[in-house]
């Protein structure tokens, strides 16, 4: 008798990767990305609004001027030139940041996986938002960490129940937030509650990590200070370039107190040496001209905020009166709350069917909840896509409705 | 010889069959076959088959349209010569509702089970008939979509309460559910290749978990697998025999796995069948072959001769 282990390394693994398993969500994402199904799930910028021929010229320019520095490994913490632009970036949202302060890292999600690695030993305690951005729960989970999860509202972190935790004794290796437009709930914490967060924090010790990749793409309102700029010592912020400008050039950072850049830099020279300089030249270059980034920022600001129109306005017509849903004032995603009986998971293969695709709720907590939740994304569809995707999950929902009146009776 | 293998698709199942269908031809290629591939998923299934006409094709599509004679139906049409179970009989094996009642009147012994249409209880308020159905399988029991493969969509459920989320579940994979007595023992796949379909060793199924669900048949290591399973002599022979009416019943060609449970007095029950077992790295059909010692290679030219034969046949 044979016994067959697929895997011959089954039991040399570490414990970490436990949670790494196949799945059916993305066995159904293998058909959602395919072209007949409009798909409201992924949270792509839509690159397409990028000017083609002014991006050729840039990387013309990078490789006929700084070939050499642009082919040739770089600093663990970025080059330079690209850091001050990316201080200067910040400034649009009144935060000041020492270029120095600065680790460029590969995308922000490196920079989530480094502070992983530098805060969390295993079953340390950290703080999330529940429902929390699922890359941020993928790269601190490696870490085996314990999640404190506070629970989100239209203002955003409901503070108070973090300071209940406290209270209760617990004491978090840090509070992560995505504070404006959150992904994938879609609202911004308020200015009063960024004020609340800080103050407890800092009084507690416990370092904030405030992510903030949509703050730039704001439809209306005013903006809202960052927690960095509240309270500039104890919060960790991370930022990219990804929604502003392209998310393949891979360029995000992180701006802490030094002695947190410094272990960020030698924890991201241990992961990969250093960033690419061809793709930090290209992003440095694309922001050194302030009208041409800003205009094209300001289309893609303008786009996002038709589709946000186009998918509020379907879902009211559409989605049936039981569900809620959130109204980002920007950024990517709306968040939809269902009639508790609802399996958003289960439902997905059935809205493949119907050639629409939403990501399920339960990706986005470390605990299993958010079975009747669905995120949907206005970013890359066009609004008439939007509509009509809409309209087909609409449609499901109404009949699932009525499958599960005529099984409960 | 000149095979299209068929492979992708636009199902859930879509990536394992990718990865089945690169595998079978690479076996092929190593044979000296002229072997490609196609994706119905990706352009027109007609045209690409018209402009390079094959001699053969080897259907490694899994799930809806590959498995339930739509692409054999397409393949009739074209006179095109292909590996595995004919059309309609794929649309019976394919069909949980359908192959069950097949294997019953055939006396093949599968768990009991009753069958829930979608359109029944939104049109007609069957749910009120639930109940019934619950009292007449028994608790536990497994909920299953009428028509898909790997898993999807298949709940078990311990608690009456359970069953109607369990039923929406299903549906959302299929307009039918299938709510089949749950068997407890040991779960076992029976392979069989060529022409006519020779046994292969039993492979037995042990997931980690205590559920061969998604996540244990493609994680790789999740699921232990021992073969030949560890079944007493005369069980193993019964249990081999019962596969095989199963699949004389259903009329199944070339290739095919036989899912069984056999519970704690030895008796085998059938679970089901399928036309186009995968032939992943964590299949159980290659496996099984590999017991017996064969490779994938030589597994996939025993199929090969199979379709082959019939082909010189007609």
């Amino acid at each position: 008798m044979a016994e067959f282990s697929i895997d011959r390394f089954v039991d040399r693994y570490a414990e970490r990767t436990s949670g790494m398993s196949a799945s059916e969500v993305r066995a159904l994402f293998a058909v959602a990305s395919r072209p007949e199904v409009i798909s409201l799930a992924g949270g792509m910028p839509y690159v397409e609004a990028l000017p083609a021929d002014l991006i050729s010229e840039v990387v013309a320019e990078v490789l006929r001027d700084l070939a050499s520095t642009a082919l040739q490994y770089g600093s663990g913490q970025g080059d330079l030139r690209l850091r001050e632009r990316l201080a200067m970036l910040m400034a649009e949202e009144g935060l000041e940041g020492d270029p120095d302060d600065i680790v460029v890292t590969t995308g922000a999600q490196q920079a989530l996986d480094l502070l992983g690695k530098i805060f969390i030993d295993p079953g340390d305690t950290i703080a999330v938002e529940a429902p929390a951005y699922v890359g941020a729960l993928g790269a601190f989970g490696a870490y085996q960490p314990r999640y404190l999860t506070i629970e989100v509202d239209a203002d955003g972190m409901v503070v108070e129940q973090l300071e209940e935790a406290l209270f209760r004794g617990e004491r978090p290796k840090f509070v992560y937030t995505v504070p404006n437009f959150g992904n994938p709930a879609g609202v911004t914490m308020s200015h009063e509650r960024r004020e609340d967060l800080v103050a407890l924090c800092r009084e507690a010790g416990i370092p904030i990590i405030e992510d903030n990749p949509y703050g730039l793409l704001r439809f209306e309102g005013l903006p809202l200070p960052c927690l960095k700029t509240l309270d500039p010592h104890n919060v960790i912020y991370l930022g990219t370039v990804s929604k502003t400008f392209s998310p393949g050039v891979r360029v995000g950072w992180a701006l802490a107190e030094a002695s947190v850049a410094q272990r960020l830099v030698l924890a991201k020279e241990a992961a990969d040496l250093c960033g690419s300089n061809l793709n930090m030249l290209l992003t440095e270059r694309w922001f050194s001209d302030d009208d041409r980034w800003r205009s094209v920022s300001a289309g893609l600001v303008q786009t996002y905020r038709s589709r946000r129109d186009a998918m509020l306005e379907a879902i009211e017509e559409h989605v049936p009166d039981a569900a809620t849903w959130t109204k980002p004032q920007g950024g990517f995603f709306v968040w939809v709350t269902l009639p508790a009986w609802l399996d958003t998971k289960a439902l997905l293969a059935a809205a493949v069917e119907r050639r629409v695709a939403y990501v399920p709720g339960t990706a986005f907590y470390p605990d299993g909840r958010g079975a009747s939740q669905m995120r949907l994304a206005f970013c890359y569809p066009t609004e008439e896509r939007i509509r009509e995707g809409v309209a087909r999950l609409g449609g499901l929902l109404s009949d699932e409705a009525q499958l599960y009146r005529s099984l409960r009776g | 010889m000149r095979i299209a293998v068929l492979a992708g698709g636009r199902t859930p199942e879509r990536d394992v069959s990718l990865r089945s269908g690169h595998r079978v031809m690479a076996s092929f290629i190593e044979r000296g076959h002229d072997a490609w591939l196609i994706d119905p998923g990706e352009g027109p299934l007609v045209e690409t088959l018209e402009e390079r006409r094959p001699e053969m094709c080897y259907l490694a599509l899994h799930g809806k349209e590959g498995e339930d004679g739509t692409v054999q139906r397409l393949l009739d049409l074209l006179r095109l010569p292909y590996t595995g179970t004919a059309a309609f009989d794929c649309e019976i094996a394919f069909d949980k509702v359908l192959a069950k009642d097949a294997l019953r009147r055939a006396g093949v012994s599968t768990p009991e089970w009753v069958v829930i249409e979608g359109w029944a209880l939104r049109d007609l308020g069957g749910g009120a008939a639930l109940g019934a159905a619950i009292e007449r399988v028994g608790l536990p029991c497994v909920v299953k979509p009428s028509r898909s493969g790997s898993a999807l969509g298949v709940g078990f459920v311990d608690r009456e309460q359970d069953v109607p989320n369990a039923v929406m579940a299903a549906l959302s994979f299929s307009g039918a559910a299938v709510i089949e007595a749950k068997v407890d023992g040991t779960e076992v796949a029976a392979g069989f290749a060529g022409s006519p379909l020779d046994a292969l060793p039993l492979v037995e199924i042990a997931p980690k978990s205590g559920v061969f669900d998604y996540a244990a048949r493609y994680t790789a290591g999740a699921t232990e697998y021992y073969t030949p399973a560890r079944l007493d002599g005369a069980v193993e022979a019964a249990t081999v025999d019962e596969a095989r009416r199963a699949a004389q019943a259903l009329a199944l060609r070339d290739l095919t796995r036989v899912d069984l449970i056999v519970d704690r007095r030895g008796r085998p029950w059938v679970l089901e069948v399928n036309v186009s077992p995968g032939m992943t790295e964590t299949s159980l059909l290659p496996m099984a072959a590999q017991a017996a010692g064969m490779s994938l290679s030589d597994l996939c030219d025993r199929i090969l001769r199979a379709g082959a034969a019939r082909m010189r046949e007609s």
